[in-house]
């Protein structure tokens, strides 16, 4: 690792005030950054650690009824309380990694990382939730905007993730073996007003919509509605775990199990 | 330099590091704990598991100074200060639940925390939660047996491979 410096401030007026600095760079968890630094391919000047800002730790539930995680909540804590009033949430938090990058990785991390085989984001997409920040509110549609890309800006800081609670959901994975990371993990969620899929692992632009699948299953929400969909294998991820077209069919299949175990 | 302190096995312990150093590295070079073993350092194989407040983390992808006033718990620490074997310790002992020991701290310290959690795990949980803890010598046999008998469970329940 290049030196940097560190600070860990233990509120969030410090951490704002300590990320104006050029170059300085946010540290959730550190389970995608620290390894990051490793490789040298950052060079922060300064590190700016959120580990200590007990006000965005708290997972609660929002007057509106929505599901309100804090960006500095780990995976151990979402899986443990979400489980009551968002189980598919739960669930997803419950199997990123292993229990030890559980119990240090956080929501906001993932999701300002944005890797394009992380779980989050998925789920993210998939409520429809809006990410709360230092700054704004950003509706989860316009927050992800490419791999390794999103709306955030520099030195912003998401504070919670608001997630409304479907009636039925379910996040199915199909686990790239030496990493855990989803090859294609398929979100959907099942809302009054119609249903999301969010496709994740799959894309070379990160994170994505099914619509056609979306459309499908807002007329009837059961398998055999998506059964002859099928999606273009142009712009899926290629690599020696899977090619373009395996994922694109990986795709129809999570999706499928998705509904099923939605229940 | 900054300086780092926080509580190690019961006692205080602090140190001058730098930004960048890892929590394992401060276990191993400034307090001389090399029991945390650090295999691979890209966060995969969990020999650098300790407990940092109650919970357990890969001690090479957390810098020491996130452990600022931290209760942490390492292998040294498991053992009664007469050298008696804990539970687990003495259950992967009389198991063999260890071939060459490399990754031996870090599943003491991974069993540890499920125990907590889950002190009557099934084999399939403790699988599942030993995710993160790769044994080279392949020996995880033996390891979920010995982590079934420091939980009091019968070991012979457990399918042969």
């Amino acid at each position: 690792m290049y030196a940097f410096d560190f600070e860990r401030p233990s509120t969030l007026a410090e951490a704002e005030k300590a990320l104006a600095t050029e170059d300085a760079q946010a540290l959730g968890g550190g389970q995608t950054l620290i390894p990051t630094l490793k490789q040298r391919l950052a060079m922060p000047s300064k590190l700016v650690s959120l580990g200590a800002i007990d006000e965005i730790k708290g997972v609660r539930k929002g007057d509106d009824g929505a599901l309100c995680v804090g960006g500095g909540a780990t995976h151990a804590t979402v899986a443990r309380e979400a489980a009551a009033d968002y189980p598919a949430l739960a669930a997803l938090a419950s199997h990123i990694g292993d229990p030890a990058v559980r119990n240090r990785g956080t929501i906001g991390g993932s999701i300002a990382n944005n890797d394009p085989a992380a779980c989050y984001p998925a789920a993210v997409l998939g409520s429809g939730a809006t990410v709360v920040t230092n700054k704004r509110e950003i509706a989860a549609d316009d927050y992800f905007t490419g791999l390794f890309e999103t709306a955030l800006d520099e030195g912003e800081i998401i504070t919670e993730v608001r997630f409304p609670i479907p009636e039925k959901a379910n996040y199915q994975k199909f686990e790239q073996p030496a990493s855990r990371f989803a090859l294609v993990g398929v979100f959907v969620a099942k809302y009054a007003d119609g249903v999301r899929v969010a496709v994740t692992g799959a894309s070379e632009g990160g994170v994505f919509r099914w619509s056609e699948a979306e459309a499908a299953l807002s007329g009837a929400f059961s398998a055999d509605a998506v059964a002859g969909l099928a999606l273009s294998a142009d712009g899926m991820m290629s690599d020696l775990h899977g090619s373009a077209a395996y994922r694109a069919h990986l795709v129809g299949v999570m999706t499928r199990r998705a509904v099923e175990s939605a229940g | 330099m900054p300086q780092v302190s926080m509580t190690v096995n019961g006692k205080p312990a602090s140190g001058d590091v730098e930004g960048r150093t890892l929590l394992s590295s401060f276990l191993r070079d400034t307090m001389g704990l090399t029991g945390t073993h650090v295999g691979c350092d890209t966060s995969q194989c969990g020999a650098c598991v300790v407990h940092v407040d109650g919970e357990a983390v890969k001690a090479c992808t957390m810098f020491a100074l996130e452990a600022e006033g931290a209760e942490v718990a390492t292998i040294e620490g498991q053992a009664a200060p007469d050298g008696t074997l804990n539970a687990i310790q003495a259950a992967f002992q009389e198991h063999h639940g260890l071939q060459c020991g490399f990754c031996t701290p870090g599943m003491v310290m991974s069993a540890a925390a499920l125990l907590k959690d889950n002190p009557k795990p099934s084999e399939a949980e403790i699988r599942d939660y030993l995710e993160g803890n790769l044994c080279r010598c392949t020996g995880y046999h033996n390891i979920v047996k010995a982590i079934m008998a420091a939980s009091g469970q019968n070991v012979g329940a457990i399918a042969a491979e």
